[in-house]
């Protein structure tokens, strides 16, 4: 059942911060299908967040956002929806799962009532109902003892645990896009491949597209169909993952590449960073953005900004200079 | 549970100890005593008999010094005797619990107003903040924290008393008289204290709940597409209720020296009536008598506030 879900048309986020106003998603195009895996990789304070929150317009309470562009679902213009329309399809269409189940969940309420409220609410189930598909869900999602853990409070469970519950509340109402913005950074390694390989088997059941976001592209490699790079805003680099990871055209995307840890070495191994940090996005270089950290580097890389460009089948980059591989 | 109510309750013993004797010596240390009072010293139409005034002392027990008196009215505490009035020979204890009932009414009624005011105008200043709504609702606040209780009642007596005539200005009816009445009277003394109490309530409430709004679980709130009203009321207020919890119930504490204003204007036959009257004609025990029940009131409260701090958050409880 493939077909377009979304695509999002030259998305300009801008928040006003204390320092003045910052884009932190800058011209950013792409599409989704239907049931697609879409990996979206970068460093910290490349925008990952932002993006994702954009979509689903959800932001923090105390930043005032503006965008431009356009975030077409299912031929509708996310952007341009009243307040009341939107507030149906979060939830209900698109779903989130936060980074971490430690602060996501309400620590004041019960598992079950934070599970219960959704099911009432976006799929209308009565209160008896919801509580038996409560369980059921819980079940499915691998959690033991579960009509148990319903007057259980989060702080009785552990972080896989309640990510689990997080990931029961997201997927309840069988939704077409979920958003997984970075679901297992807080957790102990020996629970991440379990949550990631658990948020594969339920978005494959119920053919829900998922935007998994990560700062490694070892855990993007292995879950994802297509993958974006994100760099200082932008969309640096976009192609379908093995083509990516065997083909990287732009320079910053080999040096992710050099940097990640193999999935086979110990944890905490030591990571090769990339030397340097990314530009201020207040004030962002004329050129490209990686300048003064590639290697690659020549004079039109300061003077002009590259455009991301389609080379060849859907392999899209944004450098004067790709890499020969 | 119980062992921590143990503790609190033994507590209150220091507590009683010490605001017992500070204020025994203090009202003893005020110029003239209860043998004053009797002999009608200080109004207009009296002839100071001194003879007469030292018979009276020694008649009452005065003539001791206050250590010893102070010590003999303690062991009565000890025992459940709280000493009589030395002028109408009336108990203390019955004095106050004549009384008490109207206080506790008005101080109730003043805190249920209060917080009834404080939580719409808390979340919705919190969930405005910044905008044209908070910042009128903050001046509001901040104008009712600058006015004194008393000009308050006045202004409310003269309002809808006075010039409207929809409650009585003064006067205590009884409840089991006359319900609606007993309200009615109660109405405008518990609106003056509560218009003194709201503004500090809602502010202490719009700042937690401020800081509420900007967690994790909020977002993930709206993420499950829920409504704003919903996640204020189902997933926020609870989590930014501690701050208020508590400082009702530091305020009811605080509210009791209000009442005593209020009541006299109200003229409602409180405690607080009670303490001044006492306090003006020297009746030493009455005012310990009160003090004693402050005492164990303020120990209550608290020990209230710690109960429900467990209800709200299933943290504490562990
Ligand atoms: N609360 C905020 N106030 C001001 N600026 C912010 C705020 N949150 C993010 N930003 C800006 O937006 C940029 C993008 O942030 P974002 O959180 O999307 O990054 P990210 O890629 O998700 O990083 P991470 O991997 O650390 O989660 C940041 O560089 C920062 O400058
Ligand atoms: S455009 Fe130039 S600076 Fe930018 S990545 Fe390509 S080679 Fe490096
Ligand atoms: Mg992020």
């Amino acid at each position: 059942m493939a077909g377009l879900l979304l695509e999002v048309v030259s998305l300009v986020t801008s928040l006003a911060t204390k320092s003045g106003k910052l884009n932190a998603v800058d011209e950013v195009s792409f599409k989704i299908d239907r049931g697609q895996s879409f990996g979206i990789v970068g460093e910290s304070g490349s925008g990952k967040s932002v993006l994702s929150r954009t979509i689903i317009r959800v932001h923090a309470e105390n930043r005032i956002v503006s965008t431009k562009g356009e975030i077409i679902f299912e031929g509708r213009n996310l952007l341009s929806l009243p307040e009341k329309e939107m507030r149906k399809i979060r939830g209900r269409e698109i779903a989130m799962v936060f980074q971490n189940p430690m602060s996501s969940l309400n620590p004041v309420k019960k598992i079950g009532e934070q599970i219960v409220e959704v099911l009432i609410q976006k799929l209308g189930l009565s209160r008896t109902d919801s509580r038996y598909r409560a369980i059921e869900l819980m079940n499915s999602m691998g959690i033991a003892e579960s009509e148990k853990q319903l007057s259980n409070y989060p702080m009785n469970l552990s972080g896989g645990m309640r990510q689990r519950i997080a990931i029961a509340i997201a997927m309840a109402p069988e939704p077409k896009l979920l958003i997984a913005d970075e679901p297992t950074t807080a957790l102990d390694v020996t629970i991440q491949g379990q949550i990631l390989n658990l948020l594969q088997e339920q978005t494959n059941k119920f053919n829900t597209a998922i935007i998994l976001i990560s700062h490694n592209l070892g855990v993007i490699s292995r879950y994802t169909d297509r993958v974006a790079v994100m760099y200082s805003g932008q969309f640096v680099e976009e192609s379908a993952t093995a083509e990516l990871m065997k083909n990287p055209m732009m320079p910053y995307t080999s040096a992710l590449m050099r940097s990640v840890p193999d999935l086979t070495s110990p944890p905490h191994t030591k990571l090769r960073a990339i030397d340097g940090m990314p530009p201020s996005l207040l004030e962002t270089p004329q050129g490209c953005r990686f300048q003064e950290r590639c290697q690659g580097v020549r004079d039109k890389c300061f003077s002009e900004m590259p455009e991301i460009i389609l080379n060849g089948g859907d392999h899209r980059y944004r450098c004067w200079y790709p890499l020969e591989n | 549970m119980l062992k921590y109510i143990r503790r609190k309750l033994i507590h209150l013993i220091p507590i009683t100890f010490a605001v017992t004797a500070l204020s025994f010596f203090f009202v003893d240390m005020l110029p003239g005593d209860v043998a004053d009072a009797i002999a009608g010293v200080g109004t207009d139409n009296s002839v100071i008999d001194e003879a007469a005034i030292e018979e009276i002392r020694k008649d009452l027990g005065l003539n001791r010094p206050v250590i010893v008196r102070y010590f003999s009215w303690l062991a009565g505490v000890f025992t459940g005797e709280f000493g009589k009035s030395y002028q109408t020979g009336q108990l203390v204890s019955e004095a106050i619990a004549i009384r008490l009932p109207v206080t506790l009414q008005l101080l109730i009624m003043a805190q249920f107003l209060a917080v009834l005011f404080a939580i719409p105008a808390g979340i919705i200043t919190a969930y405005k903040a910044g905008k044209f709504t908070d910042k009128c609702i903050t001046t509001i606040t901040f104008a009712f924290l600058a006015a004194p209780s008393f000009i308050i009642a006045i202004i409310l007596a003269f309002l809808f008393a006075v010039t409207l005539n929809w409650f009585p200005a003064t006067g205590y009816i009884p409840f089991s008289e006359d319900p609606l009445g007993n309200l009615r009277s109660f109405t405008l003394p518990s609106l003056a204290l509560a218009l003194i109490e709201w503004p500090i309530l809602s502010r202490v409430l719009r700042n937690d709940l401020i800081e509420t709004l900007q967690q994790d679980y909020i977002l993930m709130a709206k993420a499950k597409g829920l409504s704003n009203f919903y996640i204020l009321m189902r997933h926020a207020l609870r989590p930014s209720s501690f701050t208020l919890i508590t400082v009702i119930g530091i305020q009811l504490g605080n509210l009791i020296s209000g009442a005593v204003i209020v009541e006299s204007i109200f003229a409602l036959p409180g405690v607080g009536t009670l303490l001044v009257n006492s306090i003006h004609s020297r009746e030493i025990l009455m005012v310990q008598g009160i003090i004693v029940i402050m005492a164990i009131a303020y120990v209550i409260i608290n020990l209230v506030v710690d109960i429900l701090y467990g209800v709200l958050d299933p943290r504490v409880r562990e």
